[in-house]
């Protein structure tokens, strides 16, 4: 599904990602963990397409396509879905707008026509239900006012309606509280199938008692370091990363 | 300097000063009109067009801009009259009254069916009747030298006397276009509107016209709200890209009485509007919002001087400007707090969204204060779309230009949500909707 080959990218003149590999076949969920700095968001920036970051080497392909080559609006239609670690709040766009831009949008993309309004309002309240997120709250501005867990409930949210076949989830785990972390990671699972895959990426072991990985990498100075099982979180859970602690270079 | 005590003359100032005495020759030698056009021409030809010395009109050098004295348009044909009607905008329920090229059309005018409590007068027959609402044409007036407001005073011909009976509420708009069609030419229009005591009625002004084609149109206003009265004023200026524009509002605010006023700039290729309004009545609300649309190298210019007299009142001005290409906005807000006017509350706020790398905005707020217990403020920000927003926006799916489209819309939103009818804010809704597909064309 997604095969990152040698990847390399930098902000400014700072080199982040040094040479990142990794191929993720469909259904399987892996895990990204690593210390602070080790270029996690950096990496699902740049897989989501953000123009900051200038990408210096390797290659992404994505269902046999140079995602590289797409910008942001085109990776997501194509089923690349990233939810934030700090998603934005965008005052005067309500989220009703918002999700139904985006699915029409995503759906236009895909050759599917657009929804009406009753079935998009109809699809709505279904999913936000599921999360717990109540109609007020679609009607406001995307984000304006959310809570921490309340954001990362939304990107969910937007998550279950455009249907991605690649999920990047950006230390989802980050502020909410274990009843948020509870919803959220059902959210994620229900959305687990044969041909859907997950990234998700996590500084603590706690998100991947609800969301068990098939696989889990350790990312150090913008690279795989480890990769192993379940037993890998274990291991990190109980030494730290104070083996990653120190930049060597 | 002496160039200030003895401006030289350009080819366009002598020229309207030359069309000035012709029109004013052919018109009746006296009368209140009479009077006021004669002594508006007189500082008209001492003055001048203003230059950027001029402190208000510093952003927009009329004597530079206006290089060419047109022709006055003439009335139009019946083919100009069908060409302009297709050219206005429909306002559901609102009544419509229409100028083409500066002179009224009846045929495309509802003057015949409108609303209890409101009355539409011409300036042609309130001369002939002697309405005693011409009396306030000119009786607003800023002190000081206008220029633009000189030559729309100095060729006055032509226009609208409204009145909104007292206590009447009048539900249904009142919209009164201006469309230009034609060969460059100059238009004049004049109107008044009196809102007695206790009403309520809401006014609709937009301009429209031919595009390619350098005409010049310049309108000027006097209101008059009364006790306990509300106007709702919105003001489409949509001319022809080429086009000048030049607008004068004189605003008089009485007590406990309501103006609530926004603009959509997004026409001509020079534009200014200048409003002057006074708070002469205790606890009076003043509202002024406006969202500038601007692309190419278009230039919109607003400059309000609000003068609060009275105690206890409010005053609120919101100006978001959206600059595309090299377009340049101009905010200049004054507002003076009179010694009488404790608990003065204003609020000023300017904020642009610059969209091209060449695209300015320039601001230039005052406030004068001469009253010890107010507060006032006033803010400005400048800046580029924000691409964390655009990010999020296209990781769902939503291409670049729609994902701005929608930014655009919010950040505008934030001033139209201000219009309080609902039909009335969604036809200016769909008007900036109209801006951004023609933009992202
Ligand atoms: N916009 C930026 N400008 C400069 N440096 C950045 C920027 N974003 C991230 N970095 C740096 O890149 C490194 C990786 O950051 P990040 O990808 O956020 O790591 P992680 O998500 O693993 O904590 C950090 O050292 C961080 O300071
Ligand atoms: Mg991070």
């Amino acid at each position: 599904m997604l095969e990152i080959k040698d990847l390399h990218a930098r902000i400014g003149d700072r080199e982040i990602l040094k040479g990142f590999s990794l191929t993720i076949n469909p259904g399987e969920v892996h895990a990204i963990m690593g210390p602070n700095g080790a270029g996690k968001s950096t990496l699902s920036s740049v897989l989501a397409g953000k123009e900051d970051y200038e990408v210096t080497g390797g290659s992404v392909t994505f269902l046999g396509k140079d995602l590289l080559a797409m910008d942001a609006a085109e990776r997501a239609c194509s089923g690349i879905f990233l939810a934030f670690q700090y998603p934005v709040e965008i005052p005067g766009v309500s989220n009703m707008t918002f999700l139904r831009t985006a699915l029409n949008s995503v759906r236009k993309y895909r050759g599917l026509e657009e929804l009406s309004t009753p079935d998009f309002l109809r699809l709505m309240k279904e999913k936000a239900a599921k999360l717990g997120m109540s109609q007020d709250m679609l009607r406001r501005g995307v984000n304006v006012g959310f809570s921490g867990g309340e954001k990362k409930r939304n990107d969910i949210l937007q998550m279950s309606v455009l249907e991605p076949s690649f999920c990047i989830l950006d230390e989802t785990d980050s502020g909410l509280d274990i009843d948020a972390l509870r919803i959220v990671s059902e959210g994620v699972n229900s959305l687990r199938s044969p041909e859907r895959s997950m990234l998700v990426i996590t500084h603590y072991q706690r998100l991947l008692d609800y969301i068990v990985p098939d696989v889990i990498h350790v990312m150090h100075q913008g690279k795989i370091v480890r990769t192993g099982g379940k037993e890998l979180a274990l291991e990190l859970e109980s030494t730290g990363y104070a083996a990653y602690g120190q930049d060597a270079a | 300097m002496s160039a200030d005590l003895h401006p030289i003359r350009t080819a366009a100032e002598q020229a309207l000063s030359s069309a000035i005495d012709a029109t004013l020759a052919a018109a009746p030698a006296s009368g209140p009109i009479a009077d006021l056009r004669r002594a508006a021409a007189k500082t008209f030809t001492e003055n001048g067009l203003p230059t950027r010395r001029v402190e208000e009109w510093h952003y927009t050098d009329l004597r530079a801009l206006m290089r060419e004295a047109l022709p006055i348009a003439g009335a139009p044909d019946a083919a100009a009259v069908a060409e302009a009607g297709k050219g206005v905008v429909a306002f559901p329920e609102a009544v419509r009254i229409v100028f083409v090229n500066g002179t009224l059309v009846e045929s495309l005018s509802d003057l015949a069916s409108l609303p209890a409590g409101l009355t539409v007068t011409s300036l042609e027959a309130a001369l002939a009747s002697g309405d005693p609402l011409l009396e306030r044409i000119g009786s607003l007036s800023p002190k000081s030298y206008d220029g633009a407001l000189a030559l729309n005073t100095a060729f006055l011909r032509a226009g609208l006397l409204i009145k909104v009976a007292a206590g009447a509420t009048v539900e249904k708009p009142l919209h009164v276009a201006h469309v230009f069609t034609g060969a460059a030419a100059a238009t004049y229009a004049r109107n008044v509107i009196v809102v007695e005591d206790g009403a309520k009625a809401t006014l609709i002004e937009s301009f429209a016209g031919v595009e390619g084609v350098a005409y010049q149109a310049n309108d000027a206003m006097e209101m008059v709200v009364g006790a306990g009265a509300t106007l709702e004023h919105v003001r489409l200026q949509e001319e022809g890209a080429k086009a000048l524009h030049l607008g004068t509002l004189m605003l008089d605010l009485g007590k406990e009485a309501t103006f609530n006023s926004f603009t959509l700039t997004a026409g001509a290729a020079t534009s200014r509007v200048s409003l002057y309004g006074k708070l002469t009545g205790e606890g009076a609300h003043l509202g002024i919002r406006g969202a500038n649309l601007l692309k190419a190298r278009q230039h919109g210019d607003m400059t309000l001087v609000i003068e609060h007299i009275e105690p206890g009142c409010d005053s609120r001005e919101l100006i978001k400007s959206v600059l595309a290409d090299e377009a340049r906005g101009v905010f200049q807000g004054k507002i003076v707090v009179r010694p009488e006017a404790q608990k003065t509350d204003g609020r000023m706020m300017s904020q642009a969204l610059l969209l091209g790398d060449n695209a300015e905005m320039d601001n230039k707020p005052e406030l004068e204060i001469f009253a010890d217990d107010v507060q006032c403020g006033h803010g400005a920000t400048a800046g580029a779309m924000d691409e964390n927003l655009m990010f999020y926006m296209m990781a769902r799916g939503i291409a670049k230009a729609e994902a701005e489209a929608l930014l655009i819309q919010a950040f505008v939103g934030e001033a139209v949500e201000f219009v309080t009818n609902e039909a009335v804010r969604e036809t200016l809704i769909a008007r900036m909707e109209a801006w951004l597909k023609a933009r992202a064309a």
